[in-house]
């Protein structure tokens, strides 16, 4: 009876598992702004996707992917400081978006969909994506754990010890990218990096090593899905902001009572 | 004795800004080589080639086929949102917690095994960093600045346990100072950078070399120290409860900082 909300509980505990790990990541390498400046692309990818006639997760994906890559290419240059080249990407692609969705002849868009998410509408087969997705980078995360770390400890150090920085460090980027492409059915361009520090935000006050973090960064996630549903039922919400408050009333009382204590 | 790594010539620009022209360097194994120099005088540069980090743009480098380095960076900064213990930390070098705890031991700061990093003072910071390069079982240590953040009282400390490390390993170990009182006495060679080698050899020649002067002044004393008691570094930096307590009556009066 209840089927598109089971199929939205999955395909948001989907995204709740990796967001642990990669909003942990996120955070110590003061990535968040990398996060919307990819959200904000997403945008774009919706509107390649409806002028292409192609999947929206698939030119969502391929979008992110893109300027993932456009950034790392960016990142070599010195002329421009990293975060200028992410305002330019960011609000340029955000813009750009808008602006081809409106173009594009017969595309009916439902703006509010896309920047705050519409997970209830969510298909089988999107959830199917957003699982795969999700367990390939979870995967590849827990293959290149010891190397991220190393290296949001100091680059140059594990650059010593063997790490293949050159190598890590872009994957990082790309595995970011394919997050921030299956999250946007969940709670919406605006609000993917929210969903990605908030819970790793909240987690740091009760951990104690790194992988404690990751691990209880994804716990919290799926709390905040599973109550930011609830809520959205009972109040007649919106999905993704609901989500999300759920995520920030969790750091609020977490940091209220964690800082009352020191 | 066979080079650990041997440097001919080497030169390095940035946006055609020469910051190294024919530098020649040399580390054989127990002994302790020492680059200094003023501030963008290239120390960094040059370590980074050494290390391999960076590729020179002239000259040759010759690294002996069973090198292994050990590297102490300049300075760790640590996000306090990245919740990292000493153990932890030590776990990038190697996998084996018996290995890590006598690493921690051999530096002195064992009783700091599940401190929080980014709480450690700049003593034990520099220690924790020394036990990590350590436990790659180096033949050539390569300390950037190694005691930065400390001390004079530990600063003199550490310099004591890089020249027993270096008796115990017989390994090479160049350093990068730009402190120079303490490091001439803590060093056999002195190679005196300024973008060229100024000049090099043991501190005696090299404090009295004109180039030397004329950078430093002739104002730099050589620093002998003789030492009239030790230390306990773990009376010294412990109280009751395990944590770190600053110079409880330690008998020089000044803050010791380890």
């Amino acid at each position: 009876m209840y089927d598109f909300l089971y199929l939205a509980l999955l395909g948001g505990l989907g995204v709740a598992l990796v967001a642990g790990p990669m909003g942990s990541l996120v955070v110590w390498q003061r990535m968040a702004y990398f996060g919307d400046t990819l959200a904000h692309g997403a945008l774009l990818g919706i509107a390649l996707g409806m002028w292409l006639t192609w999947s929206s997760t698939l030119a969502v994906i391929a979008v992110c992917l893109a300027i993932a890559g456009l950034l790392i290419v960016f990142e070599r240059q010195r002329l421009l400081a990293t975060d200028t080249v992410l305002g330019i990407l960011s609000h340029g692609s955000l813009a750009l978006g808008l602006v081809a969705l409106t173009l594009i002849p017969g595309a009916r868009t439902d703006m509010e969909a896309l920047l705050f998410g519409d997970i209830l509408t969510v298909t089988v087969a999107e959830v199917a994506v957003v699982w795969l997705m999700a367990a390939s980078v979870l995967l590849v995360l827990w293959r290149l754990w010891p190397a991220l770390l190393a290296i949001t400890v100091h680059e140059d150090l594990a650059r010593v010890e063997g790490v293949a920085v050159d190598r890590v460090k872009p994957m990082l980027k790309l595995l970011l990218a394919l997050v921030v492409a299956i999250s946007m059915k969940v709670v919406g361009v605006l609000l993917i990096t929210a969903l990605l520090i908030i819970p790793a935000a909240t987690a740091r006050h009760f951990a104690k090593t790194p992988e404690q973090m990751a691990v209880l960064a994804s716990v919290i996630a799926v709390f905040s899905v599973c109550s930011g549903l609830a809520s959205s039922w009972w109040l007649n919400t919106p999905v993704g902001p609901s989500i999300v408050v759920c995520a920030s009333l969790f750091f609020v009382l977490v940091f209220a009572v964690y800082n009352r204590r020191v | 004795m066979a080079a650990l790594i041997e440097l001919n010539g080497v030169g390095k620009s940035f946006a055609s800004r020469a910051v190294l022209q024919a530098v020649d360097l040399n580390v054989v194994p127990g002994r302790i080589v020492t680059l200094i120099g003023p501030n963008g005088a290239g120390k960094t540069t040059l370590v980074k080639i050494v290390l391999g980090l960076l590729q020179a743009d002239s000259g040759s480098i010759q690294r002996s086929a069973d090198l292994r380095v050990g590297y102490m960076p300049q300075k760790l900064h640590i996000d306090p949102t990245l919740p990292l213990q000493v153990d932890r930390f030590l776990r990038f070098a190697s996998s084996d917690p018996a290995a890590n705890l006598a690493a921690l031991q051999r530096v002195g700061i064992a009783h700091l095994l599940k401190q929080t990093v980014s709480a450690l003072s700049g003593g034990e910071m520099q220690r924790m960093l020394l036990a990590r390069a350590l436990l790659r079982k180096p033949n050539l240590l390569v300390l950037d600045e190694p005691v930065q953040g400390v001390d004079v009282t530990g600063q003199e400390a550490l310099y004591q346990l890089i020249g027993e490390l270096r008796d115990e390993l017989n390994c090479g170990i160049l350093m990068v100072s730009h402190d120079l009182h303490l490091v001439m006495a803590a060093t056999d060679e002195v190679v005196c950078l300024n973008q060229h080698v100024c000049c090099h050899g043991t501190p005696q020649q090299v404090s009295v070399d004109p180039e030397f002067v004329a950078l430093f002044g002739g104002k730099t004393a050589l620093y002998t120290h003789h030492h009239d008691h030790e230390h306990d570094l773990h009376s010294e930096v412990l109280n009751s409860s395990g944590q770190t307590a600053n110079s409880t009556g330690s008998p020089c009066g000044g803050p010791t900082d380890v």
